[in-house]
């Protein structure tokens, strides 16, 4: 199991269902692909994010009908700062993929996709508890883990690991 | 009209027409498993509405895992699930392992899948025996903790640790099996199918345990798939889906099994599911006894990532230095990140790993079932009884510190 290359070229990977289904759908959609280590990652542009997942969930080629895990990568201090990332699990085609939508640290706003898979609404508290990306459209945002008077997002790069002094 | 007659004071609404009372069950409640706070919300007996609050455990693992070395981070994985620690070590060995594109040895790959189908009865022993003893049935958790004991005692045996692991090792694991283990844990498979017989026998057809369980906590596939349930619990309603089968990982696919399901998705078809996985886990530890092979490597190939065998660092230079580079300096990974799922006890696991190409991971995030699970308990428990609460929290079988982590 030697370690190939990525594979970056979205052309390239037109033979996963996955890409194929959601070029044909909307290729405005996309902001970049990748195939590493036997897994699929998408880029989606912010704004279509909904309507995307929406896709993936109820198209016949994919149904991605579980929503895996949401979680957050902070790249500081390059921009943009933050990627949100979702691993989506299809039960009746046992793949997965991820999607991951880039965040600019000036504007962490993001649409929820509760709408989309309920499960999102532990995950996205979470997210939010520790990085401080704002879920949109989330009926309860409120910090998960840390006390509710927490301040900061403790696991952003610039919050020290021992906490501040 | 003034509903009072205290000038200055204003009653909004008429006394009496507030029907619904606020309960607090928890943190400390002990039928939580853990440290569970649950905001209920009752009109006479009936659940209007549940609401977990979680965090009372929450120890910023994943924080802590970005200041430590690669091979430092497995002792913390065991802390995040206590009841299944070497599927924690496992999942997050074989994330690293992918980073890093590593070949396990075959008997490496067979030591682990063995121990962790341990693992998975130890959990489903402890879930089985709290359960029980959380409905009323306090005898069957002196039975599950009597074969628990045995269990820990081999996890003793072959790491030093009754609970805290940490035997696997990125590339392999710790040590060789201990002389006479294998005949340990064959006597214990041997005599561990009459002994869930005994459990069936205390449970199954009670008419008590049966009035309690049956028809509770009800949840359809589509909700349970909606709100990323996995494990026993979705298998209970009737979605066939187990990672071990459909993903295979450690060499599972070698493995003959069959995935226990129901269709009727309320807390019987839960314990149901679960004891049938028992006697699939003792299955799969029987192969293993019979398949293992005999002698070979327990760890991969790779003197720049695995540690040299004691007896080589003390007698060559090469093997002294890389273990003094490994010790001080860790290993690098290649730059790229991976997700690893694992069908743990309670559901799948999953680890995601990002690697910026250094020594330390640049991110760890833990996927963990319980928390995924947790979502469930509401849909399961509102509009139905209050004492059914109990019940719906013992059948989703979750670890508060794997919510929390």
């Amino acid at each position: 199991m030697a370690l190939t290359p990525a594979i970056t070229d979205i052309e390239q990977l037109r033979d996963k269902p996955e890409v194929e289904a959601l070029l044909g759908w909307n290729q405005a959609a996309i902001a970049g692909a990748k195939f590493d280590r036997n897994e699929l990652t998408i880029w989606l542009n912010r704004d279509q994010l909904i309507p995307a997942m929406q896709f993936l969930r109820d198209n016949e080629a994919t149904r991605f009908n579980l929503l895996s895990d949401v979680t957050c990568v902070d790249w500081f201090p390059s921009e943009p700062r933050f990627e949100v990332v979702y691993q989506i699990t299809s039960i009746p085609r046992k793949t997965r993929m991820r999607v991951k939508v880039k965040l600019d640290s000036s504007d962490t706003r993001i649409a929820s996709v509760i709408s989309v898979w309920p499960s999102s609404n532990f995950f996205e508290r979470e997210v939010f508890d520790l990085f401080g990306i704002q879920f949109e459209g989330h009926p309860y945002m409120k910090r998960i883990m840390m006390p509710e008077d927490w301040k900061g997002h403790p696991l952003r790069k610039d919050y020290p690991v021992e906490g501040y002094r | 009209m003034a509903l009072t007659s205290t000038p200055g004071v204003t009653v909004e609404r008429e006394p009496g027409a507030d029907t619904t009372m606020i309960l607090n069950m928890g943190p400390q409640h002990p039928s939580t498993h853990g440290v569970l706070r649950l905001v209920v919300e009752i009109d006479g007996e009936t659940i209007v509405r549940i609401m977990p609050d979680i965090g009372y455990l929450h120890t910023g693992i994943e924080k802590t895992t970005e200041a430590k070395f690669y091979q430092q981070v497995v002792p913390l994985t065991d802390r995040i699930d206590y009841l299944c620690p070497m599927t924690n070590n496992l999942t997050y060995c074989l994330a690293v392992e992918k980073l890093l594109g590593m070949e396990i040895p075959k008997r490496a790959q067979w030591i682990r899948v063995m121990l962790n189908e341990l693992t998975r009865i130890n959990s489903h022993l402890v879930w089985l025996g709290t359960h029980a003893m959380d409905i009323g049935a306090l005898t069957v958790f002196l039975y599950c903790f009597r074969e628990r004991e045995d269990l820990l005692r081999l996890f003793e045996m072959v790491s030093g640790q009754r609970m805290m692991t940490s035997y696997f090792r990125i590339g392999g694991v710790s040590l060789d099996l201990p002389l006479g283990f294998l005949e340990r844990v064959k006597d214990f498979a041997d005599r561990f199918p009459a002994n869930v017989d005994e459990y069936e026998n205390l449970l199954t057809n009670n008419p008590i345990w049966i009035n309690r369980l049956k028809g509770v906590a009800y949840i359809s596939p589509e909700d349970a798939i909606a709100l990323g349930t996995t494990g026993p619990t979705l298998r209970a309603c009737g979605i066939d889906y187990d990672l071990r089968r459909d993903a295979p990982y450690s060499g599972y696919e070698n493995f003959k099994f069959k995935v226990p399901t129901s269709t009727v998705g309320d807390v019987y078809a839960r314990y149901l599911v679960r004891v049938q996985e028992l006697r699939e886990s003792i299955g799969i530890v029987q192969q293993c006894l019979q398949g293992m092979p005999e002698a070979g490597p327990i760890k991969a190939d790779a003197p720049k990532v695995v540690l040299p065998d004691r007896e080589k660092m003390k007698t060559q230079m090469e093997s002294l230095i890389y273990h003094f580079k490994i010790v001080t300096e860790g290993f690098t990974v290649p730059a790229g990140e991976v997700y690893q799922a694992v069908e743990s006890p309670r559901g799948e696991m999953g680890y995601y790993i990002v690697s910026d190409g250094t020594a330390k991971p640049y991110r760890v995030h833990m996927r963990s079932p319980s928390f995924a699970n947790l979502q469930a308990l509401p849909a399961m428990c509102e509009g139905r009884l209050i004492a059914d609460v109990v019940a719906a929290i013992g059948s989703i079988d979750i670890v508060l510190g794997d919510v929390d982590r």
